[in-house]
């Protein structure tokens, strides 16, 4: 029973839902908003989690911010600024494009390209190259002249 | 006794595959049959001492012997027998002791099946394959040794995470494993075959069943994986671009342009050198996987060992493998010459396309993984790369690969006509456009994800089943499907399942619906057409948990569809909550309930999804896994059965 009854306490202290009923804001379209940019925002004390879909406190926090934000009337960019403002880039789970992270983003469609032009330039030499007919050796050669002269 | 022995039988094993890649290697250098032939009783030997110091850990695990270190952080005398048994390789000890024991079970395997090789061929991939063994050996006993005792044996044990206290997540390590390992196979054969200085066509038959085998593992391991996240972590998720998952995601990118790739060497004799370097490659990725998971460097949700010491050997392991293989192919890649010749427009030429689509693929997922770690190096930036990136930058090459798959796999070898090929594929075309149509007509809410994904998906599995058709000659006969070769049903499923999985992942992603709210006992709700009950909730005791279960049901109309009980439990040893969903699962959509904490005003919170399609998703995994099996049974893949052919073919060569 004693362990019940603590087992219970632990219970209620532990929230293990992510959004919360009583966080839902009463304007459906804004509500949506929030948790659109919610998706996009990263719960700083756990691991690759979005604060929409964690439990920690911390990103309940940041739940009820952005809630706040919007409330007041900010667009969804500055609401997304004014977290990133506060908690740096780290916050982002869409890196930007700023500085280095051009690397980033144009690192798969440049490595395209470059696959493609070796590629396909591979594949025009194949094209125009004659099947390859294993060369004869010089035993072979004397032997086949041998024939030839008979 | 039984874990000293253990213990002892490990750092045996790490001398016998010492003695089976000296030996071998040496021995195909030198012509010395004698030392070649210590390859084969060497790998049985060493799978059978892993085997029994695995038995050792298995059985220490089962009796509960709270005097072995890992025991106690991660068992409980409380848990079902089966996590006792899974928490085994549920820590990163006895994980790394599965990763060597199915490391010796494909060594043995090489040993066993491999006797139509080529001696010097057999010899050199045993060797090989032993050195990884004595690499990741050496890599347990001096870093992570799982036989490690404690002076002071507590009562009891710390039990293991109550997360991965679950069936799916039981099996899923062991089928990643076999999954990673096996491309260890592949990649042996590519470092013998560079040794061997030749590729053709038998080498790429011998390749392909081990690629094969290695790709339906991890298949099936990234599947139970998803299918695991989706109802365990309470919202029904599948994919989270989590550094471990893209570290499974990255290798079986490479073994799927490998086994494609296998299949030019082997018809056409071309694209020898790429198919070497894909197979270094997708072992590579494997290694860095490894190294993500256990080194700590990038956090993660499942990221069990976090330690640098561990962190610098395998990064070591990785070095010295990649870079001698990697080095090897500058020296032989010239002399794998291409034999087969094809113009632009040809199957050889769709098959680059795939290879280049996969490969470009994997290295967006590489580097998204490790950007932050680039970012904070060189310019001290902590940024985080997460599902937005990955989902922007990943998805356009899935589905520029569904938008050519169809038409690649029936373009005829070597020269052929785009016009005529497409020409053939106009029923799946235009069965993709109705559904495409059909599909943005029904939707309320008009996304275009849904019905593109959709409409792809019908499109890969219609082009699919039409290849097969074509399969049975010009005019299509249905009487010689049944004697078709099983290779071409592989096809069909794997296709058909690809197709059946990205028309799951766009239905799920496009059209969930969610709904959170505070619920009373006896109190209904509507979510999406359905009526929902929440009828009692109830606090039980589980076998090592105590749970809140709630009992819903679930009625569409007056009908009742399902009673569901979704729980949220404690474990008090762990110290931790884990939500169970109740899922009612159905062939369109699954209706998934998480219940929350109990409110001030004594009503409890509630989350109801309606997910359309989402198991499309784990249905295509396991169709896709199916094909690939079917494939591997085909008569003409049996390990050495090229071998024969090749032996015979090459009985005028005089010997090199």
């Amino acid at each position: 029973m004693k362990r019940l009854l603590l087992a219970l306490a632990l219970l209620i202290a532990t929230p293990v839902l992510a959004v919360q009923p009583d966080e839902v804001l009463p304007d459906p379209a804004m509500e949506a908003r929030a948790r659109d940019i919610s998706q996009g925002l990263r719960c700083l004390v756990c691991r690759n989690e979005n604060i929409d879909e964690s439990n920690a406190t911390l990103a309940k926090d940041l739940r009820l911010l952005v809630r706040e934000r919007l409330v007041a009337g900010d667009t969804n960019d500055e609401v997304v600024d004014y977290v990133v403002d506060r908690y740096g880039e780290f916050v982002l789970l869409k890196p930007t494009m700023n500085g280095a992270n051009k690397v980033l983003w144009i690192a798969g469609p440049v490595m395209l390209i470059l696959a493609l032009g070796i590629g396909i330039s591979f594949i025009r030499r194949r094209g125009q190259e004659s099947e390859v007919v294993p060369e004869l050796t010089d035993e072979e050669k004397t032997r086949l002249e041998s024939l030839m002269q008979e | 006794m039984l874990v000293e022995l253990g213990h002892f039988a490990l750092v045996m094993a790490f001398f016998v595959a010492l003695a089976q890649t000296v030996l071998p290697l040496w021995g195909a250098q030198s012509g010395n049959r004698a030392m070649m032939a210590v390859g084969e009783p060497a790998a049985m030997i060493q799978l059978v001492l892993i085997a029994f110091s695995f038995g050792a850990l298995t059985y220490a695990f089962v009796t509960s012997d709270f005097s072995l270190k890992v025991v106690v952080e991660n068992s409980h005398t409380l848990k079902p027998m089966l996590y006792k048994v899974s928490g085994v390789w549920g820590n990163h000890e006895g994980s790394m002791l599965l990763w060597v024991l199915i490391l010796a079970l494909f060594g043995g395997a090489a040993a066993l099946f491999g006797g139509n090789l080529p001696a010097t061929l057999r010899a050199r991939v045993i060797g090989v394959q032993g050195s990884i063994g004595v690499a990741f050996l050496a890599f347990i006993l001096f870093t992570s040794n799982p036989f490690l005792r404690l002076a002071m044996p507590p009562m009891n044990g710390d039990d293991l995470n109550p997360l991965l206290q679950d069936p799916g997540l039981a099996f899923h390590p062991p089928f990643l494993y076999l999954g990673y390992v096996g491309l260890s196979m592949t990649f042996s054969f590519a470092v013998a075959a560079l040794l061997e200085g030749r590729v053709d066509a038998a080498w790429g038959r011998w390749v392909r069943p081990w690629t094969l085998a290695a790709w339906v593992f991890l298949t099936i391991g990234i599947g139970l994986g998803s299918w695991w996240a989706y109802y365990e972590l309470g919202w029904g998720g599948f994919w989270f671009w989590d550094p471990v998952e893209n570290a499974s995601l990255m290798p079986w990118l490479f073994a799927a342009a490998l086994l494609h790739s296998a299949i030019v060497v082997e018809k056409r004799e071309t694209l020898k050198s790429w198919t070497i370097l894909l197979a270094i490659m997708a072992f590579g990725f494997s290694l860095i996987g490894t190294f993500l998971v256990r080194s700590g460097v990038i956090t993660s949700v499942h990221a069990f060992a976090n330690d640098p010491e561990r962190g610098v050997f395998i990064l070591l392991i990785l070095a010295i493998f990649m870079g001698g293989a990697l080095l090897l192919f500058t020296i032989r890649a010239n002399a794998m010459q291409a034999k087969g010749v094809f113009s632009l427009v040809s199957r050889e030429s769709a098959l680059v396309i795939n290879n280049i689509l996969l490969a470009v693929s994997s290295f967006v997922v590489f580097i998204g993984t490790i950007w932050p770690l680039i970012a904070e190096a060189f310019w001290g930036r902590k940024l985080s790369v997460g599902a937005p990136f990955f989902n922007a930058a990943f998805t356009p090459f899935f589905v520029a690969l569904a938008i050519l798959l169809p038409i690649g796999a029936i373009l005829p070898w070597k020269r052929a006509r785009m016009g005529a090929t497409v020409k053939k594929l106009i029923p799946s075309m235009v069965l993709a456009f109705a559904v495409l149509g059909l599909i943005w007509s029904i939707q309320t809410e008009k996304t275009l994800l849904g019905p593109v994904g959709i409409a792809l998906g019908t499109w890969l599995l219609a082009g699919a089943v039409q290849d097969l058709l074509l399969r049975t000659g010009k005019t299509v006969n249905l009487g010689r499907l049944t004697r078709l070769p099983r290779a071409d049903w592989g096809r069909l499923l794997a296709h058909g399942g690809l197709g059946i999985t990205m028309a799951g992942i766009a239905g799920l992603t496009a059209w969930t619906v969610e709904d959170i709210r505070v619920v009373q006992v006896g109190e209904t709700f509507e979510v999406a057409g359905y009526t929902i009950a929440l009828e009692k909730v109830e606090r039980a005791q589980g076998p090592n948990y105590i749970t809140t279960m709630a009992t819903m049901s679930v009625f569409e109309g007056d009908k009742k569809v399902a009673t569901l009980h979704p729980e949220k439990r404690n474990y008090p040893v762990a110290q931790m909550p884990t939500t169970e969903a109740g899922i009612d699962n159905g062939f369109l959509r699954d209706v998934y309930l998480v219940i929350g904490d109990v409110q001030s005003n004594g009503g409890w919170a509630v989350r109801t999804y309606i997910k359309p399609l989402a198991n499309w998703i784990w249905g295509g995994t396991i169709i896709m896994a199916f094909g690939g099996l079917l494939s591997l049974t085909d008569r003409r893949y049996r390990v050495g059965v090229g071998a024969r052919k090749a032996h015979g073919a090459a009985k005028g060569v005089p010997a090199e």
